[in-house]
């Protein structure tokens, strides 16, 4: 086998070991899938109505299911990377990230496995979360290519949340941190056009809303669902979250490369 | 596999590492020839681990030349981790797989194909009495079994040369008779073994060669039988129930110590039991009836005591390697 090839391989076998982490650690994936359903649930059936009716006259509930979708997608997102941070941050702080540092072995390998592995859990939860929301009866007038668009937008920009979440792990002196700080994420979401329009809102806030990544995210996945415009939207999305995985990307391996396993006791 | 060179074993000479201020590594240089055993002897603290962590290319050295089987420590780091297995103080495993999906990741990672990598997990699984545990989570494995499985996972890909940092700290007398045989066995099919240990007796029954380590600096080194000899045989204290006893042994036991306040007679000794009938011997026909004994044998702090006519260094608990250091 050619160098590319064992490099290849072994992040084929990181990936598969991270799959397998996610299957023995049940109680964490349901989580992180469940908590965006349960938002869903309590977005569109409490909160729905009232804002709902915020967004035109004879609008309700159901016309506030349609608008809230992309903003639990990427709830979706900042929920399954805040495993990512935990996952990495177990690792870094075990002892086998030392095994592995010990072998001859691709080197990041161990971090593309844990961004595949997000990668795949976050297109899983959100197919789930879609089905939800179908469920409950979400319409979008989106043909195949405008799917396809939303889909791409939406795992370009996990991709690149997953990548910062590979570098809080890495940061992080303990599990506990780990866990805590794509918190932050979250936050964000909310502060953004992800569950009311930034219109709504007063004007610092509002003119923070709309310089922050996740709301030309939210508009560009809106506008592909609804049909409506997207306009220079999906060009600022596809910025943030090139350049956020470019930044995160560079930050995750500079820490990799230079801490070592804390020790543990 | 087959050429026996001088590039074979370890070399390290004049390695230097500080961590800051601290300097944990004062030029230590050490040889262990293929297929044998040097046991790296020391207190916590000592230097060990920061040794074995620079050996096996997990942090670079100040300063100095190593070689592992003839590969460049810092110019060829991938050449040697592809010839070492490092087992180290903290259970490399991994919690959430399973014993035989632990090893098996050992296989992928080290390329050896599906159908030899299968052979070899289950022959190790069989070597390290694991087969019943094979396919169970690791919570719910005991100490000894993975400290085992830690080991098997270092033997994946029969390493040349194995690193060994305190494999046998907190293991059971039992499990460490097992550790012990393992790491024999090793040797004796021609792999090279650096191990770590703060225990005499652990030095003793392994190692060819034994070099003492203290604040960062070799301080003694050769054979087990070299070093005893430098070090005061051990000795027998015999308590006694009362005062007249005490003074009568004392008598009788001129070279014997004494410590009138305890009552206790410290009388020089190996542990023979020739030399501790004889003693006995010796109060029985005097009819000095003795409470109880102990029995002495000579430790690390000993062997401290002659090498450097100094105890074992007062340390904190941790090897100096504060987190993140060389950030």
């Amino acid at each position: 086998m050619t160098t590319l090839a064992y490099r290849l391989s072994d992040s084929r076998v990181m990936l598969r070991r991270n799959l397998k982490h996610q299957l023995r650690y049940p109680s964490m994936t349901v989580m992180l899938i469940g908590l965006p359903i349960v938002l869903l649930l309590l977005f569109v059936y409490v909160f729905g109505g009232q804002l709902g009716a915020g967004l035109g006259p004879h609008l309700g509930r159901h016309a506030y299911l349609d608008y809230v979708v992309p903003g639990l997608l990427l709830i979706t997102v900042a929920s399954v990377v805040q495993g990512t941070s935990i996952m990495v941050a177990m690792d870094m702080t075990g002892g086998i990230i030392d095994r592995f540092r010990t072998m001859a072995i691709a080197r990041a390998s161990v971090l593309i496995g844990h961004v595949l592995g997000s990668l795949i859990q976050t297109l899983a939860a959100m197919a789930i979360l879609i089905g939800v929301a179908f469920g409950l009866g979400f319409h979008s007038s989106a043909g195949p290519l405008e799917w396809l668009a939303a889909i791409g937008i939406l795992a370009l920009f996990a991709f690149a949340l997953i990548w910062l979440a590979v570098a809080l792990g890495l940061a992080a002196k303990s599990v506990e941190t780990a866990s805590n700080t794509p918190m932050i994420l979250l936050l964000l979401l909310f502060l953004s056009s992800g569950f009311v329009s930034t219109a709504t809102m007063p004007t610092g806030l509002r003119q923070f809303a709309e310089y922050q990544p996740f709301t030309p995210v939210a508009d560009t996945v809106r506008g592909l669902f609804s049909g409506g415009a997207i306009g220079g939207h999906a060009i600022a999305a596809i910025a943030w979250s090139v350049g956020i995985a470019v930044l995160a990307y560079i930050w995750a391996v500079r820490l990799y490369n230079t801490r070592r396993a804390a020790e543990q006791n | 596999m087959t050429s026996v060179s001088a590039a074979t074993g370890i070399v390290a000479r004049d390695v230097c590492k500080s961590f800051g201020e601290h300097v944990v590594l004062d030029k230590v240089s050490l040889a262990v020839e293929e297929g044998t055993i040097l046991a790296l002897l020391g207190p916590n603290g000592a230097g060990k681990t920061t040794m074995v962590r620079i050996l096996s290319t997990l942090i670079p050295a100040d300063s100095g030349s190593m070689r592992i089987a003839g590969h460049d420590v810092v110019t060829d780091p991938d050449g040697v981790r592809a010839i070492i297995g490092v087992t180290g103080q903290f259970s490399a495993v991994d919690n959430l797989l399973t014993g035989a999906e632990n090893l098996q990741l050992m296989a992928d990672l080290r390329h050896l194909g599906r159908e030899a990598g299968r052979r070899r997990v289950a022959e190790l699984l069989e070597q390290f009495d694991l087969t019943d545990a094979a396919h169970k989570l690791l919570s719910t494995y005991s100490g000894g079994m993975r400290r085992r499985l830690d080991l098997a996972m270092t033997l994946v890909d029969q390493p040349r040369v194995i690193f060994l940092d305190e494999p046998t700290t907190g293991l059971d007398p039992r499990s460490r008779r097992t550790m012990w045989e393992i790491i024999r066995e090793l040797a004796a099919a021609g792999v090279t073994i650096l191990l770590t240990t703060q225990n005499l007796d652990e030095a003793d029954h392994l190692a060819h060669q034994i070099a003492v380590l203290d604040r960062g600096r070799i301080v003694a080194e050769g054979t087990p039988a070299e070093l005893k000899s430098r070090i005061p045989g051990g000795h027998v204290r015999f308590h006694f129930a009362d005062l007249h006893e005490f003074h009568s042994a004392a008598d009788l036991l001129p070279a014997a110590g004494p410590d009138q306040d305890q009552l206790v007679l410290q009388v020089p000794a190996d542990d023979s039991v020739d030399s501790l009938r004889e003693l006995l011997d010796q109060l029985h026909r005097a009819r000095i009836p003795v409470e109880r004994l102990s029995i002495h044998t000579p430790d690390l702090d000993d062997v401290f005591f002659a090498v450097t006519g100094s105890h074992v260094s007062a340390q904190p608990d941790q090897d100096p390697t504060p987190q993140g250091a060389e950030r």
